[in-house]
């Protein structure tokens, strides 16, 4: 059960985004600039980041909703989803995605133990300023995402396939305005 | 020296701001919301939980900067803020306020880390949903902000005076770019 009195039926963080439209609004905006808007780094990859800090954080609702995003992006290979969430530096993904990842990890732990290093072997795998800042962030967003699901204990479906249809809604409509639909439909 | 090329002479989240306007927007627009917004916990109360986070998470731009804000909320009262920073239990706040500061500090260690015993206590002492979900969320966008100003090594004044100044504008004209 969650703490606090949320509104039925909404799983996850949409729990606290329709309890509170006040925050859902700018929170929307920051992940739908970050995940989807124009970006060298395509969306699948970007939501491998999310994924992949989420699922360090062991925050169930947001690693498989992203997951499943991602998968949806990258033609469904949930396989790939899953060998970056166990291990990046083995999974089929490109170098830079790979120094991106090791970036990300460190930003989960604390922003101080991004090193000189790490940003240096992104840049040779050919990362730019703006894909390196944008990790960075996306990182950071999902340090505030996990803590907020898990922190109102927030319920999350068992069933795979929940998420794989949300995560097609979310991937065609965004997630601000897959969020307004649900609360609209409500 | 920053990770990346950051517009030089803006200190600590202000240049990844510049850097990155579309993203800066909605980040601005949160602090406001969480901080500044309407809310039954004051503006002051609300700046002590973000500091201290911050403080916690040993970011010293963004403990300085909202140490300061919470100060100018609260007649420029430094030693209470540091107080809360330091020694929480022992800080002259109300016993609301303590419980609300032990959840964001669990927040601030891991959301599984908060207990129904945590919530519990707070709803005892008078703490509603609402103060309840903005003081979860207050931590945890402390644990963006945080990260993204360490995680870019943006630049950070060490001069107390240039915070006070900050401090004063973050409480008097808020976040968002008018």
């Amino acid at each position: 059960m969650a703490h606090i009195n949320l509104p039925d039926g909404l799983p996850g963080i949409r729990g606290p985004l329709a309890f509170r439209p006040e925050t859902a609004k700018p929170l929307n905006d920051l992940v739908d600039v970050l995940l989807r808007g124009p970006h060298p780094l395509s969306p699948g990859e970007r939501e491998l980041i999310a994924t992949y800090v989420s699922a360090q954080n062991d925050c169930r609702y947001c690693q498989t909703i992203h997951g499943a995003i991602a998968a949806n992006y990258l033609g469904g290979n949930e396989e790939l989803v899953l060998a970056v969430k166990q291990n990046p530096d083995s999974a089929a993904v490109s170098a830079k995605l790979k120094a991106l990842l090791a970036i990300a990890g460190k930003v989960r732990q604390s922003g101080k133990d991004v090193t000189a290093e790490d940003v240096e072997r992104a840049r040779q795998e050919g990362a730019t300023d703006l894909e390196i800042h944008d990790t960075v962030l996306i990182a950071a967003v999902f340090c505030m995402c996990n803590r907020y699901v898990d922190g109102l204990a927030t319920w999350a479906p068992d069933d795979p396939d929940f998420y794989r249809q949300r995560a097609a809604k979310v991937a065609a409509e965004g997630y601000s305005a897959s969020t307004l639909t649900q609360t609209a439909a409500r | 020296m920053p990770h990346i090329s950051l517009p030089n002479g803006l200190p600590g989240i202000s240049s990844a701001f510049a850097f990155r306007p579309e993203t800066a927007k909605p980040m601005r627009e949160l602090a406001e919301v969480l901080l500044r917004g309407p809310s039954t916990l004051t503006s002051g109360e609300r700046e002590m939980i973000a500091t201290f986070v911050s403080t916690r998470n040993d970011c010293f731009f963004c403990q300085t900067s909202h140490r300061a804000a919470a100060a100018h909320h609260l007649d420029c009262d430094y030693n209470l803020v540091d107080a809360v920073r330091f020694d929480y239990q022992t800080a002259p706040v109300s016993s609301k306020l303590k419980s609300l500061l032990a959840i964001a500090g669990k927040v601030q260690q891991g959301g599984k880390c908060v207990t129904a015993e945590d919530i519990a206590r707070a709803r005892q002492e008078g703490a509603t949903d609402l103060e309840i979900h903005d003081t979860v969320l207050i931590a945890a966008a402390f644990c963006m902000y945080n990260r993204y100003v360490d995680g870019l090594a943006a630049y950070t004044p060490t001069d107390p005076a240039v915070y006070d100044e900050m401090g004063a504008r973050m409480a008097h004209s808020g976040y968002v770019r008018r």
